[in-house]
């Protein structure tokens, strides 16, 4: 399905080591070390304030770090001399709040970066376009406008929008939060088709049952650590007291 | 003295009602070209362009515009530099409209929503092309309301460019009162002119806040 380009060796997409990030005097990040590997899922889940947001935003450096190494796709995340825009045709990410672009239709939120980051022409993109939206079950939306979609359809079609840049690695942060079961159930889907189809991801996510049956590797945050790691059997069968706990009252 | 108000009188006030247009369509082009440049330094991401625009801002926001017609009409001659009043008055309309329409601009370009331009970031869009596709088209619908209203006081002020020889509907009530000496009269007719040129304005302002803007209520002033 997915054309898998330039592979260099078997080093993991993404690598974090020992990052440390504080917002002035609060430490948010205090030593964070984790790899995910290509067409691995992994899921990161924790406590409101555990660091886990942030720890995904560093990886599309929307936030810079105080020290440590994040390597993403082969960039440097934390080299001032970054490429940025390439690390970002590498990485797609979706945000809790869909953050369509609401003066434009479906069809143009998606072809726009395609159309004037990769240079690819609008009939190709809107044919693209029409591809991404069949994948997260929108193919009739293509020319409303984001406020005529429920909730769910504008997270989906927020993912096509991602999908459209090829990313070689997907983030989502906390893409169910703002939603109700019903269609928090149509997101978690598309992302399990996703899975499905070898795309790498990393998720920050408060659906434990979900992260139970799509995650390969599961990372429980607390205070700004990786507290444990583990296959998704972490969750059934927690190591530390502070899982145990944080699964006991999740579930 | 000169007798009683005749047709040739009010040709002549709609002549300087005319001119009062034109100054104000001076003001708003000018002004809203220099604001527009304004209001993208007020975000630059240089902290010396930023810096010299907030100064520029403040200076001029700090200054009657008075003193500013003042400043180019007869401040620039002792340069050296002679100016026609309609040039002094433009140029001083342009600084001046340019000051707050670049802030208000501003204001609006930053209260689209931060996530947009995460959103747009995260898609690899560069910078150029995060501001013309994603917010520039954001802010004008919010920008519009603001803008509008700010036309009247651009269409009043151009009154004050009278005080530079300037022959604008209000010198051409001064110039016909010289004559006719029937103040009361005369400045009333002005002051309805003026109100007739500014009341449809801020009707539309009024209009488009409603439409575009959240739900608030609509104080009527006028």
């Amino acid at each position: 399905m997915r054309k898998i380009s330039n592979p260099p060796t078997n080093s993991p997409v993404v690598s974090l080591k020992d990052v440390h990030k504080s917002f002035d005097k609060l430490k948010v990040l205090d030593g964070v070390d984790f790899e995910v590997d290509r067409g691995e899922v992994l899921a990161i889940i924790g406590r409101s304030g555990s660091g886990k947001s942030t720890a995904l935003r560093c990886i599309d450096r929307f936030e810079t770090i105080d020290s440590g190494e994040i390597v993403v796709c082969g960039h440097r995340v934390n080299d001032p001399k970054l490429n940025l825009r390439a690390l970002r045709q590498d990485v797609g990410i979706v945000f809790q709040s869909y953050n369509l672009f609401p003066h434009l239709t479906i069809e143009e939120n998606i072809i726009l970066a395609p159309c004037s980051v990769k240079r690819v022409g609008k009939a190709q993109a809107k044919e693209q376009a029409q591809q991404v939206l069949a994948q997260v079950g929108l193919e009739d939306k293509l020319h409303q406008y984001p406020e005529q979609l429920s909730g769910g359809q504008q997270q989906r079609a927020a993912i096509a929008r991602s999908l459209a840049m090829q990313p070689k690695v997907m983030l989502f942060d906390e893409v169910t939060s703002a939603l109700d079961p019903e269609l928090t159930g149509e997101v978690l889907k598309v992302i399990e088709a996703l899975a499905a189809n070898g795309m790498t991801m990393v998720m920050v996510t408060h659906e434990m049952g979900f992260a139970r049956g799509i995650a390969d590797r599961v990372v429980f945050m607390h205070r700004g650590r990786v507290h444990e790691i583990g296959s998704a059997a972490i969750l059934t069968s927690p190591a530390t007291p502070e899982l145990a706990q944080f699964v006991g009252t999740g579930l | 003295m000169g007798g009683s108000l005749n047709i040739n009188h009010l040709m002549f006030l709609g002549q300087g009602a005319l001119w009062t247009i034109g100054l104000s369509l001076i003001g708003l082009i000018g002004g809203g070209i220099a604001g527009f440049i304004i209001a993208l330094c007020r975000i630059s991401p240089s902290r010396v362009v930023r810096l010299l625009s907030a100064g520029y801002v403040q200076l001029i926001q700090g200054t009657p515009l008075l003193v500013i017609m003042f400043l180019t009409y007869f401040g620039l001659p002792t340069l050296g530099l002679t100016v026609s009043p309609l040039t002094a008055a433009g140029a001083s309309l342009t600084i001046y409209v340019a000051a707050y329409l670049g802030e208000i601009w501003r204001g609006c370009i930053q209260s689209v929503p931060r996530p947009q331009w995460e959103a747009a970031e995260g898609l690899a869009l560069s910078r150029v092309q995060r501001m013309t596709k994603v917010i520039l088209p954001q802010a004008v619908r919010i920008a519009t309301p603001p803008t509008v209203g700010f036309m009247v006081q651009i269409i009043k002020n151009t009154s004050l460019a009278s005080v530079v020889g300037f022959v604008e509907l209000a010198r051409s009530g001064q110039i016909i009162n010289n004559s006719l000496f029937e103040p009361f009269l005369i400045y009333a007719i002005i002051a309805v002119i003026y109100f007739a040129l500014c009341y449809p304005v801020s009707r539309i302002s009024r209009r488009l806040e409603a439409r575009d803007g959240p739900v608030r209520p609509i104080i009527e002033t006028a």
